[in-house]
């Protein structure tokens, strides 16, 4: 199953984009309670949406982002375009998933 | 490739790009690869790795709560009607690593983003947006009550 929930909406010429991602976004900071030892450092650093062949949104994410990551934009473009999000974690980990903005 | 774009689009103006391009840091080291500004322990560390020095801007709105009961989940918006912002990115003063989030805004991208963020305590949320060789800042308070970070 997919790590990613993703949407797109369109109103009028814009597409708003909602994607949210299963992903524990560990700061490597946290103590598990159990064990009291540090729990390792993993989360998304790289996100790169495209609508078609077009780069529309680039996030670069350091750990302090929320656990299951929300991500919400909008951009000029129009019903049918073909939505690709695609992640890239601290552990080299990645996935994607692919929309039409409708 | 994106990335090597990105890095010649933005850095070359700024002084990280005149290092780079006389080879004194590597683009991997400016980037974040795990490194650079999302390392960085102070705000004003993370935004000379960032290369940026903003103004206070009043053309940029954060949209968080004021309080916020789980700081483990704070949304955040950000917009801006700054013309040309090509960049978004949101600091939590008080964190232990205060940059949280950069956007890079794409062909045809309006100029706001919303994600949602970790706190550890109450912290200025800082919202800075990079336009042409110039940045642009805004503040927020949230008062967290139940922190973060560690469990």
């Amino acid at each position: 199953m997919s790590s990613i929930k993703l949407k797109a909406k369109v109103e009028g010429d814009t597409v708003e984009v909602k994607a949210l991602i299963t992903h524990p976004m560990e700061t490597g900071q946290r103590k598990d309670k159990k064990t009291g030892e540090l729990v390792p450092a993993h989360w998304i650093k790289e996100i790169i949406v495209s609508a078609g062949d077009k780069t529309v949104m680039t996030a670069n994410w350091g750990a302090s982002v929320s656990k299951n990551p929300y991500l919400a934009f909008n951009y000029k473009g129009k019903a049918g375009d073909k939505i690709k999000l695609s992640w890239t974690d601290s552990k080299g980990e990645k996935d994607s998933a692919e929309a039409d903005a409708a | 490739m994106k990335r090597r774009t990105f890095l010649q689009g933005t850095l070359a103006a700024g002084a990280a790009g005149l290092a780079v391009s006389a080879g004194l840091l590597t683009p991997r080291m400016v980037m974040a690869e795990g490194g650079g500004a999302f390392d960085a322990k102070t705000l004003d560390d993370a935004l000379k790795a960032m290369a940026l020095t903003p103004e206070e801007s009043k053309d940029i709105t954060i949209k968080a709560p004021e309080i916020a009961e789980n700081g483990a989940v704070v949304p955040v918006e950000i917009t801006t009607t700054i013309a040309d912002a090509k960049e978004i990115s949101i600091l939590v003063e008080n964190n232990p690593t205060p940059l949280a989030a950069t956007f890079i805004l794409g062909e045809g991208a309006t100029a706001g983003a919303s994600t949602r963020i970790k706190m550890g305590k109450t912290s200025n949320v800082v919202a800075v947006v990079k336009a042409g060789d110039k940045a642009y800042s805004a503040k927020q308070e949230v008062k967290v009550t139940i922190g973060g970070c560690g469990g």
